[in-house]
């Protein structure tokens, strides 16, 4: 009894959180994709490396670290562009796009350069 | 002398190298046999032999029944005829229908004809007559017009040869005056002469040639030749023979110093030349040439000095010089020679010697004195002036017995010749004096030989054996580092002397193969040495054990030189201190030295371990898969392009933004395929530029529609 009752529990909290979920704006939903792709794509080299050893590992780190970094970068624009965070009320989600993109462009830069 | 210290270190060395051979009595006897070997060589000038009748065998062989030139023909052919060697029927065949071709030919030159019927005169090959009379005109002709000193000789000596063939060609010189000068004018102040009155070099060589061109041309003038000019021929030998060259050992000869086209011009080809120039000039005219003897003996030694030479050119002017000299009429030298110049005082050897002409036969009766025998360890000289008795059977001089204060050692003895007939002494050239280097051998007396260890403070003698060189010793002593070893031993020659030899050496050698050498020094005819082991100690580098002695006492006039080991000795040292020096490492074996070395193997890093292909790949198309699933999740969220600028303006400026982010991140694969950082800076500074422009104008065109949306 007590186990169905958690399972209930956990499944009415899924899907409250689902149901919370939906209500994101759309764009901010992208933005949460492309994180998940970034991130999955840094465990399958990884799980990689786990496999086949780290001998290029300037290439691995290279690899790993543009999923991580854009990633990143990825949440401060999600964070920046958010309505609801008024912390950054102020700044217009353009602006924000902007230094996401530059940021980019700098991280792959030295990326590039790592990359051996 | 030089060759004698030679063999000295040449056998120290054998000496040396033998020592752990242990062939301690074959040694003796083989250091005497090379020694007399090569003394033997050392000795003075023989007349030629056998040797050199192997070697003209050798030097000259034919290919394919002939030589390859008429010239290289009848140099063997000459070769062979003074060396008495029967081998003329091999090539006559092939040969004579050269000569004949040659001498039929009108085209051949005047070097041809030359040599052609130069081998003729050897061969004797069945001429046409009517051929020799056509040739004759047009040597005749080449004589007057020749304007080099080789034509003169070709053209005279042909026509020379011509006239010894057949006394019915007429060949006779109606110019021969004019001619005559015309070579004379060839020749220059020092006696040398030129090749070509255009030629300002001068050669010996050319002298040579020169005076038996002269000597042709005496024999072909159909009158008298002027004295006068004659005279001055004789002016320009004795010039000539002003600049002859002298070795130490009484050979002269003529060096050569042009070295021009003719090749193969040395103080031997130059020798000879002159040689022949002169015995040929002097047998044509009337009067003595008057050279001195011992200069005509000097260049037959020189000659003779060369040994056998080395290849055939050398070979045929040795030998036709020599032939020449033979049978001059200058002077004939006779040549004093030693069938051993090495003499055994305990076999009781003779002392031979031979006296003959330059090719080895018999000289007219002559008595051989023993005048002087100088020692040449020391200063000391004996006059003996002795006569050698004289073995008719054998054509041999000797002496019955040594004289009696001849010891062991190196000599020079001193030999004069004294020809019987006072006529002969204008013919034959003796030389006077001739010194010829002599070793006396004999077997040497090895007394009181004892080794004995002593003690050190007190010197009394605590073990002490006796040892006989003539049998085997196996001796075995024991000492300490406060005792001493001492061996001594006396060597008395066999009159009676003290004998000092060139090698007496004591040898130790650990078990771990460390040599030791001492000199062995002498007082007299005591021979004595003291080894101090306490004096010794860090020399042997404390090594304590099994030494064992060896004694080499060797030298070149000691036949029963010896290397023998006598046995060994226990030696006991002290514990060597921290800072003794260690024993050297073992000689390495020569021929390991120069042997292949150790194969290098490089060393490179090894290549890191890659994974299979297959996988790399399979994990290229997982990491696709999370690209995938990012744009099915923008399916479905239905994402869209709506907000894309419509109009003409900003839709081109956006699409500029888009397409200048694709070229950089284009750049930067370039920056990853092949360019580094500067290039790649430049071109993402001028890129960016752009982009900054484009971007700004597209983002404010999107934040002024959005602005617009919200006042709306």
């Amino acid at each position: 009894m007590a186990k169905s009752s958690a399972t209930k529990d956990a499944q009415a909290l899924l899907h409250s959180l689902r149901s919370a979920y939906a209500s994101t704006p759309t764009n901010l939903k992208i933005i949460d994709i492309y994180v998940l792709f970034a991130i999955f794509t840094a465990v399958i080299q990884v799980g990689y490396m786990a496999i086949v050893g780290s001998f290029p590992f300037n290439s691995f780190l290279s690899g790993v670290l543009s999923c991580v970094g854009t990633a990143v970068l990825a949440v401060c624009l999600r964070i920046q562009v958010n309505k609801e965070n008024k912390e950054f009320k102020d700044l217009p989600p353009e602006r924000a796009y902007a230094d996401f993109v530059l940021c980019n462009l700098v991280l792959h830069l030295v990326i590039m350069n790592f990359l051996g | 002398m030089l060759l004698f210290a030679n063999n000295f270190i040449f056998i120290s060395f054998f000496v040396f190298d033998c020592f752990s051979t242990g062939m301690a009595k074959v040694l003796g006897f083989v250091v005497l046999l090379a020694l007399s070997a090569l003394i033997c060589e050392a000795a003075t000038f023989k007349p030629i032999s056998d040797s050199h009748r192997s070697a003209a065998l050798e030097l000259f062989t034919p290919t394919h029944g002939s030589f390859s030139s008429l010239e290289e023909t009848y140099e063997a052919l000459r070769t062979f005829e003074v060396l008495g060697i029967e081998k003329q029927a091999d090539i006559r065949a092939s040969t004579c229908a050269s000569v004949v071709d040659t001498l039929s030919s009108s085209s051949s030159a005047l070097k041809d004809l030359f040599q052609a019927l130069r081998v003729n005169g050897i061969l004797k090959c069945e001429l046409n007559k009517k051929a020799l009379a056509g040739i004759a005109p047009r040597l005749k002709d080449a004589v007057n017009s020749a304007s080099s000193l080789l034509d003169y000789y070709y053209s005279v000596g042909s026509l020379v040869l011509i006239k010894g063939l057949s006394s019915i060609v007429e060949v006779h010189l109606e110019s021969a005056d004019s001619v005559f000068r015309a070579i004379k004018a060839f020749s220059q102040s020092d006696g040398r002469w030129r090749y070509s009155s255009s030629n300002p070099e001068s050669s010996t060589y050319a002298a040579g040639i020169a005076l038996e061109s002269l000597a042709g041309i005496i024999s072909l003038a159909s009158s008298e030749i002027d004295q006068s000019l004659i005279s001055m021929v004789k002016d320009n030998i004795s010039k000539l023979f002003d600049g002859l060259e002298k070795f130490d050992d009484g050979a002269y000869y003529f060096d050569e110093k042009l070295v021009d086209a003719h090749g193969h011009q040395g103080p031997l080809s130059a020798s000879s030349a002159v040689v022949r120039g002169i015995t040929a000039f002097a047998a044509v005219s009337a009067e003595k040439l008057n050279l001195p003897g011992d200069k005509i003996l000097g260049l037959a030694r020189f000659l003779l000095g060369a040994g056998v030479p080395g290849n055939a050119k050398d070979l045929y002017y040795q030998i036709d010089a020599l032939a020449s000299l033979e049978n001059n009429r200058v002077s004939i030298p006779l040549v004093l020679s030693l069938p051993a110049s090495v003499l055994s005082l305990t076999r009781k050897n003779q002392l031979k010697v031979n006296v003959n002409t330059v090719l080895g036969s018999a000289a007219p009766s002559l008595t051989v004195k023993l005048k002087q025998i100088f020692s040449s360890g020391s200063k000391d000289t004996s006059v003996i002036d002795q006569d050698l008795k004289f073995d008719h059977k054998n054509a041999v001089h000797y002496l019955d017995a040594l004289p009696k204060d001849i010891d062991v050692g190196s000599y020079i003895f001193s030999f004069e010749v004294l020809l019987h007939d006072s006529d002969h002494k204008t013919i034959y050239a003796t030389g006077g004096r001739t010194k010829v280097p002599i070793y006396i051998t004999g077997a040497i007396k090895v007394d009181n030989a004892e080794i004995a260890v002593l003690d050190n403070d007190i010197g009394n003698a605590e073990t002490q054996k006796k040892l006989d060189f003539a049998g085997e010793n196996a001796i075995s002593l024991s000492a300490n580092h406060l005792q001493k070893l001492r061996l001594s031993f006396q060597l008395t020659s066999p009159l009676g002397h003290s004998f000092k030899p060139h090698q007496a050496f004591l040898k130790l050698r650990h078990e771990s193969k460390v040599d030791h050498i001492f000199v062995v020094g002498n007082s007299g005819k005591q021979f004595e040495i003291i080894l101090d082991f306490l004096g010794l100690v860090e020399k042997f580098f404390y090594l304590s054990g099994r030494y064992d002695i060896q004694l080499t006492v060797g030298d070149a006039v000691m036949e029963n030189s010896f290397l023998q080991p006598l046995g060994s000795v226990e030696l006991d040292f002290p514990e060597p201190p921290e800072k003794a020096a260690r024993p050297p490492p073992q000689a390495v074996d020569p021929s390991s030295r120069f042997g292949p070395k150790a194969e290098i193997a490089h060393v490179f890093r090894v290549p890191e371990k890659r994974p299979p292909r297959d996988l790399s790949y399979a994990f290229l198309a997982l990491v696709l898969l999370p690209f995938l699933g990012f744009l099915v999740g923008l399916l479905r969220l239905h994402v869209n392009l709506k907000n894309f600028p419509t109009a003409s303006g900003p839709a081109m400026f956006a699409i500029l933004f888009h397409l200048l982010i694709a070229a950089v991140l284009s750049l930067y694969v370039l920056f990853w395929l092949q360019w580094n950082l500067f290039q790649t800076l430049r071109a993402l500074g001028f890129l960016g530029i752009f982009l900054l422009f484009v971007g700004h104008r597209t983002v404010s065109h999107l934040a002024s529609t959005s602005a617009k949306l919200k006042s709306a």
